[in-house]
Order: structure tokens, then sequence, then C-alpha cells
């Protein structure tokens, strides 16, 4: 079969399935799709009004719900914490993607650093990742990367077993709404996007909750604040 | 899936049956349950969310046509390829074709009902193509060859014991290097699946959802093995219903808080994936968006049931359902079960094992209250009734009407009069007395006329009915009776 009678075949299915739904939305459909589009109700709310120190209390409580490990760390301090809290769990391969601050690199060298962009398999034998993040929703409990600088490809945050992801507070917002605004133009410019809420979950087998299936089995979240270090 | 499901009736009565699988439901639906009503009512914007919901889901319905292109549009410009499948011979035909140009014998795959639907593993099974299941419960399902009794657990009828066995077996373990804790079960399955992950070339996967103003694709997950099926292979393959589009980006902020809420009652599920297209250096080279309708057109254009295809595959209606509860998910013969299966199959599929779906419910409602995109199922429900109905008369020999039609056409013409509603209950107190049991039913009052008595073993047709209920008989006077004789005194 020719390249060509495929595209043909597909080209007439295509047709087809435009043809059906133009026929099945006769007289249902609006004469300006934007228009009517942007004329829908949205009556949910945008932002949360919450101050923020509550909205910091409330990323943490949702973080340590889903069972993640969450340190509050000064900015000046993060190096040193992420030293620490890899070293108290005996992560010594960790993967630094490309675009963390020069000052935390400087201070993780003493590691044994794997790129982000290394194989698969590679991934698989290191212990952690440290990862930046693009917007967080306290809400939800939500990181979001984007694979802007410091966050590495998708498989980076994946495949090792730990990942340290540190948020900034200026990068945290209370609701879903807030920061798919926040997002859009990553979207727009084609970024991938991973969602993170937890670490990765299963409650298959008799509903029992069990943490770590694929992804990674520990998620620890860095909140970076300017106030005194939190417990 | 190529197993010829049993008529409703029949598996729904099997089902009965397993006091195992009916007390799994209850714990696992009653859970679900409450954590929902929990997680939900902490929004203080839950209904507004639901009505932005269904309006935005209406709206794309409505305006397909314009917004699919705009779709297929946005993913070729960002490097994928778009593929168009009328039925579910097509959509696997084309799976099949760019499986086989890669040479692969193995893909990985993320639960999807969509490939569910279409039979996608059989279809590639012809080729020599093993699809493994990467969902622990779709993976539990599979390695037992039996098929899903539930949109979100699709093993909640195995326990522990079973899945034990299974996992010896197909992992090839001593049974010294298992035990059946759920901690440890889930450790094996992610032993078995890393190695596949790691070598997989191929992935394949379903949406939750397509934005047409970016020609962005989303999957909603858990486990994090839809982020390894569509980020570790060189090629992905996702299938999706044409059904499943947003316009803009900004409408994920909609689904990504109704549907977590919905499904598995949480404030947001651990992973979602977004992606555009191909990324460089990040992810598959190469990337295949199939557009199923399979039916989808033809309910669209169905006034009544276009409402249908406004569902996001929560389950949050599967959980509620008194019916679902106690028959599970195998009767309705299908991958979508409990409430919206009873009123998406007979519609995508239009087959007559289908007609006794709608029946499948006891319209309380409780499905249309949880909706996240507010379907009103039971209004549905009543409808398609109405066609099953209208086409059993069409199909009547010689038009002769059925006992049942007979029997509500008779009821209605005694009920539209009071002479012959009155003349009615004076032949029916004569003629039930042979089946009155005295002080047979249980917890009678005494307080109205007869006491205890219940009518037992109907004759003929009503006797299925009496068998399993107790039915009061009718009382020796009627309030009619007495209202006519106090106002005389």
């Amino acid at each position: 079969m020719s390249a060509s009678d495929e595209t043909d075949r597909d080209r007439s299915a295509r047709d087809d399935i435009l043809a059906r739904v133009a026929r099945a939305t006769e007289g249902v459909r609006d004469d300006d799709p934007d228009a009517a589009y942007a004329a829908l109700p949205r009556a949910y709310r945008e932002a949360d009004d919450l101050t923020p120190t509550a909205r910091l209390d409330r990323f943490e409580q949702r973080l340590v719900d889903y069972g993640v490990d969450v340190v509050r760390s000064r900015p000046d301090e993060v190096p040193e914490r992420l030293i620490a809290e890899l070293a108290r769990r005996r992560a010594h391969r960790v993967v630094l993607p490309r675009g963390l601050p020069p000052a935390w690199r400087l201070r993780l060298r003493e590691l044994q650093p794997v790129a982000d962009d290394a194989d698969p398999l590679d991934l698989d034998g290191a212990h952690a990742t440290v990862s930046e993040c693009d917007v967080a929703i306290a809400e939800t409990g939500t990181i979001v990367l984007s694979g802007g600088p410091g966050q590495g490809r998708r498989a980076a945050s994946l495949v090792p077993d730990l990942l340290l992801c540190v948020v900034p507070a200026s990068r945290l917002v209370g609701t879903v709404p807030e920061a798919t605004r926040r997002l859009q133009a990553r979207v727009v410019a084609g970024a991938a996007l991973t969602w993170i809420s937890g670490p990765s979950a299963t409650s298959d087998i008799e509903l029992v909750r069990v943490a770590g299936v694929h992804g990674p089995r520990r998620l620890l979240v860095l909140l970076v604040t300017d106030g005194p270090p939190g417990a | 899936m190529t197993r010829i499901p049993l008529p409703y009736h029949q598996a729904a009565s099997e089902a009965l049956g397993d006091a195992q699988q009916r007390a799994n439901l209850r714990t696992v639906t009653g859970h679900i349950r409450a954590k929902r009503a929990q997680v939900t009512s902490e929004l203080p914007d839950w209904e507004a969310l639901r009505e932005a919901g269904e309006r935005i889901k209406d709206h794309v319905l409505r305006n397909l046509g314009s917004y699919l292109p705009r779709l297929e549009e946005r993913v070729t410009a960002a490097g994928g390829t778009v593929h168009w499948a009328r039925d579910a011979a097509e959509a696997n035909g084309i799976v099949r074709r760019l499986v086989a140009a890669t040479g692969e014998r193995e893909v990985v795959k993320v639960k999807s009902m969509t490939t569910d639907e279409i039979g996608l593993n059989e279809a590639l099974a012809e080729d020599g193509v093993v699809a493994i299941e990467t969902d622990l419960a779709e993976l539990i399902v599979q390695l037992a060859e039996e098929e899903p009794s539930h949109i979100l657990v699709p093993a909640i009828h195995k326990n522990r014991a079973e899945i034990r066995a299974l996992f010896l077996r197909a992992f090839e373990l001593d049974p010294s290097e298992l035990s059946d804790d759920p901690r440890a079960l889930t450790a094996a399955a992610r032993r078995f699946l890393r190695a596949r992950f790691l070598d997989a070339r191929v992935g394949i996967s379903g949406a939750n959802v397509a934005v047409a103003e970016t020609g962005t694709v989303g999957v909603v997950e858990s486990e994090g093995n839809g982020r390894m099926c569509t980020t570790l292979p060189d090629t992905l393959i996702t299938v999706m219903g044409i059904e499943k589009l947003v316009p803009a980006w900004r409408d994920v902020e909609v689904l990504l808080q109704l549907l977590p809420r919905s499904a598995t009652a949480e404030r947001m599920n651990p992973y979602t994936s977004f992606w555009t297209g191909v990324h460089d250096g990040d992810g598959p080279e190469a990337f295949h968006l199939v557009l199923l309708d399979a039916g989808r057109s033809r309910t669209l254009a169905d006034d009544v049931g276009r409402a249908t295809l406004r569902c996001i595959r929560c389950s949050a209606c599967l959980n509620v359902c008194p019916v679902y509860e106690r028959v599970g998910g195998h009767a309705y013969g299908s991958v979508y079960p409990g409430p919206i299966g009873a009123i998406l199959n007979p519609q995508l599929r239009d087959v007559k094992r289908d007609r006794e779906l709608p029946y499948a419910s006891t319209l309380c409602g409780a499905c249309y209250d949880v909706c996240p995109v507010r379907i009103d199922i039971p209004s549905i429900l009543v409808e398609l009734r109405r066609r099953v109905v209208t086409q059993r008369r069409r199909e009547a020999p010689l038009g002769v009407p059925s006992l049942e039609d007979a029997a509500l056409r008779a009821a209605a013409a005694t009920f539209a009069s009071r002479r012959r509603y009155e003349a009615a209950q004076r032949l029916l107190r004569m003629g039930q007395r042979p089946f009155v049991r005295r002080g047979g039913g249980a917890g009678g009052t005494g307080a109205t006329d007869g006491g205890g008595d219940v009518l037992r073993s109907l004759p003929g047709p009503l006797a299925g009915w009496s068998a399993v209920r107790d039915l009061r008989p009718l009382p020796r006077r009627s309030f009619r009776d007495w209202w006519r004789d106090r106002s005389r005194s």
C-alpha cells in the first residue's frame, strides 16, 4: 500500500466525518463560534481571598495531605538545604537540569551529577532529580513543570525515585484559573507541561492507597520564603 | 472483548449472585461517594464550575465543525500528524499500520476507554503485536484475561490473593518472593513494567482533553504510567473521540477542577501531562493523533442524545447508582458501564442487545446530581425507553401489541376515568382473593385494613414480579368508599 493511498483514505474519512458533523449540527451551530464562546458564563472563582501567608500554609497542608515532605527555606539557604536533604535520603547520583542557578550547582558539584538529557537507562540509575517549577497552586497542592530553565526534560522528573522540587513563594498562586492564565504563554509557545500533585499513587488493589507506582516514589518540596524558616 | 456478552437481564442476575463482588462494590462506591461529597463541598463555586463545564462542552459540540479543523491545523503545525477514523475498524487499521511501520512487536499502553471501546489490543494481536496495559488495574485485568468492571478501578472485582496468584504466574516469581500485601504487589508490577517502559519504542494513549486553540493534548492519571507512555517512547499514538475537544487552553481550568474531584475524589490527581505535537529533544519524535467518530456524529445529530457527548468519563454516576452498586460493571456488556453506559451504548453502538440498558435504572436521579457536566441522564433514559417501545411496536408481527403494551394502554384508559377506575378496583378486589396470604407480611403494622396480609405468587407473567416482592392486597374498603360513607353520615 502506497503512502498516497493512505492519504486518500484518510482524506475521505476526514471529509466524511466533517460532513456528518456539519449535518448533525445543522440549525444548532453558532454563526460566530468565537463570539458565542466569549459569551459563555464563567461564574466560578478566578482567585482565592487568602493572605499570602495563609496561601503558603494551605499549599503546605495540601502537600502534606498527599504524603509530600515539605521543607521551608530562605532564599540564601537553598543550596545548603538541598545538599542536606539529598544527603539525608542517601541520594548521590542526582539529575541537575540545565538552567539551575549557578550557586546551587556549585554547592551540588560534590554529588555525581547526571545530565537531564541522559538516556532513560542512565536516568533510571540516578537517585534523585532537583528541579525548579513554573507555577504552583495552593488550592490543589499542585506543581507545574513546563521544561523551562532548571526544570529539565519530562523524563528527568519522572524516572528517578526522588523528586526534589524548589518552589519559591513568588511562583505560588491560589487557584487553578490563576495557574492556567500564567501558563497560557508557555502553552501557546508549545511547551509540554507536567502537573504534579503528590507522589505517584494507586488504589487499584482493594482500594489500599500505595504511594510510588511508576513515577518518583517520593516527592520533596522546598518552599522558599523570605520569612523565618518554618518547621 | 471478542466475547459476546450475555443479555443484560441474564448478566445482571448472575452478578447479583456474586456476594463477593457485591460486597466489594458496596465498599468501594460507598468510600468514593463520601470522599467526593467532601471534596466537592469544599469548593464554594462547585455549581458554577458544573455550569461552565456544561456550557463549554455544549458549545464545542454544536460547533465541532469549526473546532475539529482548528485542532488538526494546530497539531500539524506543532509537528504532529492527524488521522481520521469513521469507525472502530478504521481506527484500528490506522494504528496497526503505524505500529507496523516502526517494526515493533511490543507497545506500551496507558489506560484508555476509547482504545478499549474499539478493541485495539485484539486488533494489534492479529499482527502479532503485544499491547501491554500499564495501568496497574488494567494490567491485572489483562493478565486475568478478563474485562474491566469499573471505569476508574477496573479490578475492584479481584482480591489480593487472586492478584498475587496472577502475578506469580505472569512475572515468573517464586511464591516466597511475593506476599499479598498491596504494597508488595504494586512493587512487583513496578519492576515488571519499568523494564518495558525503558525499552518501549511505541506508546499508545487515549486523551482526556484536546485544546483546539493550541493543539495541546492532555492525559490525566495517578500512577505515572501515563507519563512513561507519553514521554519515553520514540513514537506516540493517541486515539481520541471527536467529542473530547475544548475550544481554548483556559477551558482546561474548568476540566481540571471538575474531573479529579468527581473521579477519584481528589483535589487533584497526581499527574497530568499536556503536550503539543512534538517537542524538540524532549519526548517522542513522532506524534499521531487518531480522531475517532464511531457513532459520535450520529449521537451529535440527536437533540436529546447530544448531551451524552459532554461526558468526561469521570465515573461519578457509577458510584452513586443503586443499580450499578448491585450488578457491577460486567453486566452492562460494554467498556462503558453504569448510568452513562446505559445511555451511551445504545446511542454509539446501535445494537439490539443494548435495548435493555435504558431499563437498567431506577430513575432516581442521583447520577444527574453528581454529573460534573450536568448530563440529565434520567431524562435521556426515559427518551431511550420511549424509542425502544416505538421500535418494538414497529417490529411486532402484524402490528399485534405486546402484553406489556396492552396492559399499559388498558391502565392508561382505566386511570383516565373515575367510573372505569372504581370498576377495576372492585374487579381486582374479587380477583385477588385466591392469592392473598393472611398475616404473611413482614412488619405489618395492622394500621391498614387487612393487617399484614400479602399477595404472593401471582399467576402468569406477574409471577416473576411477585416472587421477590411482598405486595399489599387492595384493602377491603378504598379511601373513596370511606370518604363517601363519611360524607353521608
